[in-house]
């Protein structure tokens, strides 16, 4: 178990190092940060002195172990528009983003555990095959199109929920079930091709042959094992998931780090920009490393193999 | 579970290869349809007609017979856009994939033929890559280049990358290890012959599956970061950008903003089913 936590560790620094890295160089992608930073009327005196202040003059390395070691202090500089720190800005706007993941991740879950079991219960049936087909097209979806049309038939048609905003539960509704409907067919294939697995095996025979009832065969018996993959696979997927969260945010304006940042981008706001694609990636990295020990501790298997 | 023949499954079978053969032709339909799209749209794409602005689909009240999906808020044929929007989807789709090949497929090569060192840190570079929320990335390099179609073509070529390299490092360490690639090096084959000769060939069937999940993946990508703005500019017509302008309009008139998306929609649709037909047929050892 050290060796697997040490390894898991170094492994975790070394991919936080290379996120600090792409981050960095997002500002000189196209050579001078400065033209980046200043509006585009400034002057050649305005954009050296500017260039000065913010050490751009200096060798890269030493511009990178400086914006290393402001970002491991939450400095990423001033937002450009808002005269705030650009880390307090985004992390001001995290609670909402994450709200809205899991409230998609669970109503994913809702849907695709059942119709995932089902389906691989009746393998081939009518049922699985529309299962199959929920499937394929929603893997097709592009999820902000789905938005747009969850609200015009809710919204605009039926007046049963807000398009948008932010507050009560009801503002919750459609943008969780876009983001979940966005990662249900994913979990369901999982679900379908472990639960055919496990079916298949002797101890699920064994069980029958017992004459344990079959709910209790295929929820004692065999979900519990095709839990452990399922939740590896999803925390791995986190990325995804915040993917979509960030497509479902800018679709029904929900005040999160994704509809902040794009409005950033548009604004050419590098530094909310930068802290917030730092963010983000250090949350995915976290939630992957949470997952891996979690499901290290629970199976035994991979952490000897590991 | 004894594999036992039942005609549902037979059925089943049956059916989906037909899906796969019906899905080649549509999308092979909807290609020729973008080269050909001067001669079969019915207007300019880029016509504007202030008389007939936001005109309702045909068959709807108030809609007028030779605009079949309507018009949007300047009076534009939104079929002639759709049609013309093809071009710049599958354009973005094909080329953002053989970029994202060019760069992954050799450096899974190189991990998981050479090892060592060089898989080490090739390895760690797909694990940082792949930690990136990468529509995130992708919009903040945008941000930085300014959108345009060849800077979103690079940017979805670059961020997509590592899962080539992961699936052909693990192929190739797996082939590697077999006995006629032993007995080709035993025989004195070079490396370099080794690979392209022996080891290629067998990742052809995985390089295939893995470029029709890319192909609608980079698709939804491409639209999304139109929808944005931050991709293809207007006027050109795309799928991403008529949705993105159909957003502001979708509170009264749906058309505007539904049909790009089932455009968008049936595409990546077809795409997938292709692979997944593909994949049956190439590589049933990855049937999910």
């Amino acid at each position: 178990m050290k060796r697997y936590l040490a390894h898991q560790c170094i492994q975790l620094l070394v991919v936080c190092l290379g996120i600090s890295v792409i981050t960095f160089l997002l500002l000189h992608l196209k050579g001078d940060p400065v033209v980046l930073l200043l509006p585009l009327d400034a002057g050649k005196e305005e954009m050296e002195r500017f260039r000065h202040l913010m050490g751009f003059d200096q060798p890269v390395l030493v511009q990178y172990l400086r914006f290393l070691t402001g970002a491991l202090r939450g400095d990423f500089g001033d937002s450009l528009y808002m005269k705030k720190s650009a880390f307090a800005l985004v992390v001001e706007r995290m609670p909402a983003t994450l709200l809205l993941t899991f409230a998609g991740l669970i109503i994913s879950l809702v849907i695709a555990i059942p119709l995932g079991i089902v389906s691989a219960m009746k393998r081939y049936s009518v049922v699985d095959n529309l299962c199959t087909m929920f499937a394929v097209g929603g893997q097709a979806m592009p999820i902000f199109w789905l938005g747009i049309m969850l609200i015009i038939v809710f919204s605009v048609k039926f007046h049963w929920l807000p398009a948008s905003g932010f507050g009560t539960w009801t503002h919750l509704v459609l943008p969780a079930t876009t983001l979940g409907l966005f990662l249900a067919p994913l979990t369901m294939r999982l679900v379908r091709s472990g639960m055919l697995e496990v079916l298949s095996q002797d101890y699920v025979r064994t069980a029958r042959a017992k004459g344990v009832s079959e709910p209790d065969v295929l929820l004692k018996h065999a979900f519990r094992n095709v839990a452990i993959p399922v939740v590896t696979v999803i925390g791995l997927q986190f990325g995804q998931l915040l993917g979509g969260a960030i497509v479902t945010e800018t679709v029904y304006a929900w005040p999160g780090v994704a509809t902040f940042t794009v409005t950033a981008i548009r604004n050419s706001d590098f530094p909310v920009v930068q802290a917030s694609v730092f963010l983000l990636a250090l949350c995915i990295v976290v939630v992957n490393l949470m997952v891996d020990l979690i499901v290290g501790m629970i199976d035994p298997r991979i952490r000897l193999e590991g | 579970m004894p594999k036992k023949f039942t005609f549902t499954k037979a059925f089943w079978l049956l059916w989906r290869l037909k899906l796969t053969l019906v899905a080649g032709l549509l999308l092979l339909a909807i290609a020729v349809g973008a080269v050909l799209a001067p001669y079969l749209a019915p207007f300019d794409p880029l016509a504007t007609d202030i008389t007939a602005r936001l005109k309702p689909p045909s068959w709807m009240e108030g809609g007028r017979p030779d605009y079949v999906l309507g018009t949007d808020q300047v009076g534009r044929d939104i079929l002639s856009r759709i049609i013309f929007g093809a071009r710049v989807s599958l354009l973005v789709g094909a080329l953002a994939v053989l970029l994202a090949a060019a760069i992954g497929i050799p450096l899974g090569l190189a991990a998981g033929y050479s090892g060592r060192v060089t898989d080490t840190v090739i390895s760690t570079l797909v694990n940082i890559m792949l930690t990136f929320p990468f529509v995130l990335l992708a919009l903040a390099v945008i941000a930085v280049l300014g959108p345009s179609l060849t800077n979103m073509i690079i940017v979805l070529g670059i961020t997509n990358w590592p899962l080539y390299t992961r699936v052909v490092r693990a192929d190739v360490l797996r082939l590697k290890e077999l006995e006629f690639v032993m007995a080709a090096r035993a025989l004195g084959m070079g490396h370099a012959r080794l690979i392209l000769r022996q080891i290629f060939p067998n990742l052809v069937s995985a390089v295939v599956v893995i470029s029709s999940v890319l192909v609608a993946r980079m698709i939804i990508l491409e639209s999304f970061l139109s929808f944005l703005g931050l991709g293809v500019q207007p006027p050109t017509p795309s799928w991403g950008g008529m949705l993105g302008e159909g957003k502001d309009y979708m509170l009264l008139r749906w058309w505007l903003a539904t049909f790009p998306g089932l455009a968008i929609f049936v595409t990546t649709l077809l795409i997938n089913l292709l692979g997944d037909g593909l994949r049956d047929w190439l590589d049933p050892s990855m049937k999910v």
